[in-house]
C-alpha cells in the first residue's frame, strides 16, 4: 500500500541553526532517503520551499481568487514529503518514526486513495 | 482538612489502589467468566464511583473490597441491561456470584499470573500478546500502548478487542500450565515483558512520559513474575537482565544529551545497587540448574560490567556466552553482537566474516545495529566507501536523534582528514 509521509516542521527554527547543525540536519535527511531507497520502499520525495513562497488559489463567487501565503497559517508547515510503498500502516508508521522531522516537527501518515482492484 | 485536600487524597489513594490492585481485580473478575472486557468495564465504573464517593466520604478501610463490591453491583446492572443478549448476561451473573464469596474473604486471591498466561496463550496472535498483558494487567490505555509499539491507536484498539473476544469465545483457560508445559509458555510472558521493557528502553533520557512509564510497568511485571515463580530461573534471569540494563541508563547520555556507547561510559554513573541485585539474582538462577536465554543475556551484561570494573579484557568469555545464546536463539541480533566481540580478539576482518547476511535474513536490511556494526567494522578494514554507505543507511534507520548524531559523528570522522 502507498502512504504519503508529510513532514510538518517549524520553519522558523531552520534559519536560527548554525551551519554545522544545518549540515547535520541535511545529512540526516539524505541518510533517511538512502535507507528508504535501499529498503526499496521509496516512490517519491521532495523538499518544499518555505511557506512564504506559497500561493493559495480558490474559487470565490465564480471567480478565481489568488492569495499570497499558505492555506493554514501555523508554526508548523509542510516542508517535504516521502511517498512510500509498504505492506501496511504499521510499516508506514515505523518509517515515519525514523524520519528526522519527528525530532523537530511532526510526520503525518496518510494512505493514498488507491484504485480499487 | 479542606475539601480540596480530601479530594486530592482520595484521588491519590484511588491512583495507588489502581496501580497496585488493578490487575489483581481484573484477573479475579475475569477468571470466572473469561470475559476480560466485562471485567474491565465493571472495574472502570467502580473506579469512577470511587473518585466520586471517596472525597466527600473518606477512603474506605479496605479499598480493594470496596471496589469489588461496587464492581459486582455494576456487573449485575450490566447483566440486566444485556438481558436480551442472554449469553453476556449469564456471564456477568456468574461474575457477580463469585464476587459475593470474595467480598466475604479478607484477601483477594491473586490470579494475575493466570491472567498473564491467558494473554500469552499460543492461540492469541503473537504480536498482540505483550500489548494485551500491558493492558489487562496494568490498565494502560490502547493509545499509550500503540505509541510504545509504533502502531496506529485505532488498529491497536481493534486488535486488543479482538484478542479479548478470542479469550472468551475460544475458551482460553485462566490457569498456570503444568510442569511440562510451563517453561515454554512462561517464555512467552517473559518475552512480552521484555518487549515492553525494550520499548521503554529506547527513551534513555526518560523524557517521553509514555515510554518511561513502560519501563516502570515492565519492572513491576518482571518482579511480579519472579516473586510468583521463584523456582523458575528464567524469570529471575529476565529481572537480572533488566536491572543490568537499567543500571546503566544514567550513563547512556552525556550531560548535553549525546549518546555514549558502553565502552566510553563512566562506571561511576552506573547504579551499583541495581547491579548487585542483578548479580544476586543470576547466582540464585544458576543454582536452579537450567540455563536459558535471559540468564545468558544477563550473564553477558555481567561480563561487560566486570570488564569495565576491573579493566581486564574477557572477550573469549563473552564470545562463548554469545555462542551459547546463538545455539538457543539463532537470532541474527546475537550474531551481530558476537561479531563485535570477535573483532576484539581476531580483528575486524574476521568479525565481518562472522556477521550474519541480509541474504539469509531480509529483516536485517531494516535493522539499524546491523548497518552500524558493519560500518564500524568496514571502517576498521579501511573499506571506506562501503563503510560510508553502511553508516548512511544506519543513520537513516535510526529513530533516536541522539544516536543519529552519534552515527553522523562517526561518519564524518571517516570522511574527514585523519587525525
Amino acid at each position: 500500500m502507498k502512504y504519503l509521509l508529510m513532514a510538518y516542521v517549524n520553519e522558523a527554527a531552520w534559519p536560527k541553526m548554525t551551519k554545522d547543525e544545518q549540515e547535520q540536519g541535511m545529512a540526516a535527511y539524505t541518510a533517511y532517503r538512502e535507507a528508504l531507497t535501499t529498503a526499496g520502499v521509496l516512490t517519491g520525495s521532495n523538499r518544499l520551499q518555505p511557506s512564504s513562497t506559497a500561493t493559495t488559489v480558490r474559487l470565490a463567487n465564480g471567480k478565481s481568487q489568488v492569495l499570497d501565503g499558505p492555506f493554514v497559517e501555523s508554526k508548523e508547515q509542510l516542508g517535504g514529503y516521502f511517498l512510500i510503498d509498504v505492506a501496511d500502516l504499521d510499516a508506514a508508521i515505523s518509517w515515519a518514526a525514523r524520519c528526522p522531522a519527528t525530532s523537530h516537527g511532526v510526520v503525518e501518515v496518510r494512505p493514498i486513495w488507491g484504485v480499487p482492484a | 482538612m479542606t475539601f480540596h485536600d480530601g479530594n486530592e487524597r482520595a484521588r491519590s489513594t484511588a491512583d495507588a489502589v489502581a496501580r497496585r490492585s488493578y490487575g489483581k481485580l481484573v484477573a479475579f473478575l475475569a477468571a470466572r467468566t473469561r470475559d476480560v472486557t466485562a471485567a474491565e468495564d465493571a472495574l472502570s465504573e467502580a473506579f469512577a464511583a470511587a473518585l466520586a464517593d471517596w472525597p466527600p466520604n473518606g477512603c474506605p478501610a479496605n479499598p480493594e473490597a470496596w471496589l469489588l463490591t461496587v464492581a459486582r453491583r455494576k456487573a449485575i446492572d450490566m447483566a440486566r441491561g444485556r438481558r436480551r443478549h442472554e449469553n453476556a448476561g449469564e456471564q456477568l451473573r456468574v461474575m457477580a456470584e463469585g464476587l459475593d464469596a470474595a467480598a466475604a474473604e479478607s484477601e483477594i486471591p491473586d490470579q494475575r499470573l493466570a491472567l498473564m498466561f491467558a494473554c500469552a496463550h499460543p492461540a492469541i496472535d503473537a504480536g498482540i500478546r505483550a500489548p494485551l498483558i500491558l493492558q489487562v494487567v496494568l490498565g494502560l490505555d490502547a493509545a499509550m500502548i500503540a505509541s510504545a509499539f509504533l502502531v496506529s491507536p485505532v488498529a491497536m484498539g481493534k486488535r486488543l478487542v479482538r484478542a479479548k473476544d478470542k479469550i472468551r469465545q475460544a475458551g482460553i483457560p485462566f490457569s498456570i500450565p503444568g510442569r511440562d508445559e510451563l517453561p515454554g509458555r512462561l517464555d512467552t510472558i517473559l518475552d512480552a515483558i521484555y518487549a515492553a521493557f525494550a520499548e521503554g528502553w529506547t527513551d534513555p533520557g526518560g523524557t517521553d512520559v509514555a515510554r518511561r512509564d513502560l519501563t516502570e510497568e515492565s519492572f513491576f511485571l518482571a518482579r511480579l513474575v519472579a516473586e510468583m515463580l521463584p523456582q523458575e530461573p528464567e524469570a529471575l534471569g529476565l529481572l537480572a537482565l533488566m536491572l543490568h540494563a537499567e543500571a546503566r541508563r544514567p550513563a547512556r547520555r552525556s550531560a548535553d544529551g549525546e549518546y555514549v556507547p558502553l565502552a566510553e561510559q563512566d562506571p561511576a554513573l552506573w547504579d551499583w545497587e541495581m547491579i548487585e541485585e542483578a548479580e544476586a539474582l543470576l547466582l540464585e538462577a544458576s543454582n536452579l540448574r537450567s540455563i536459558g536465554r535471559y540468564q545468558l543475556e544477563g550473564a553477558l551484561q555481567s561480563a561487560h560490567v566486570f570488564r569495565r570494573r576491573t579493566g581486564r579484557a574477557n572477550w573469549p568469555d563473552v564470545v562463548q556466552l554469545y555462542d551459547a545464546l546463538w545455539a538457543i536463539s539463532g537470532s541474527p541480533v546475537v550474531a551481530i553482537n558476537r561479531a563485535l566481540a570477535i573483532a576484539e580478539i581476531h580483528g575486524a576482518g574476521a568479525a565481518l566474516d562472522a556477521m550474519p547476511r541480509v541474504s539469509t535474513d531480509v529483516r536485517l536490511a531494516e535493522y539499524q545495529p546491523y548497518w552500524a556494526t558493519r560500518a564500524e567494522l568496514l571502517a576498521k578494514t579501511s573499506a571506506h566507501d562501503e563503510a560510508r554507505h553502511a553508516y548512511e543507511i544506519a543513520i537513516g534507520l535510526e529513530r533516536d536523534p541522539a544516536v543519529r548524531r552519534f552515527l553522523q559523528k562517526r561518519l564524518s570522522r571517516l570522511l574527514g582528514p585523519p587525525c
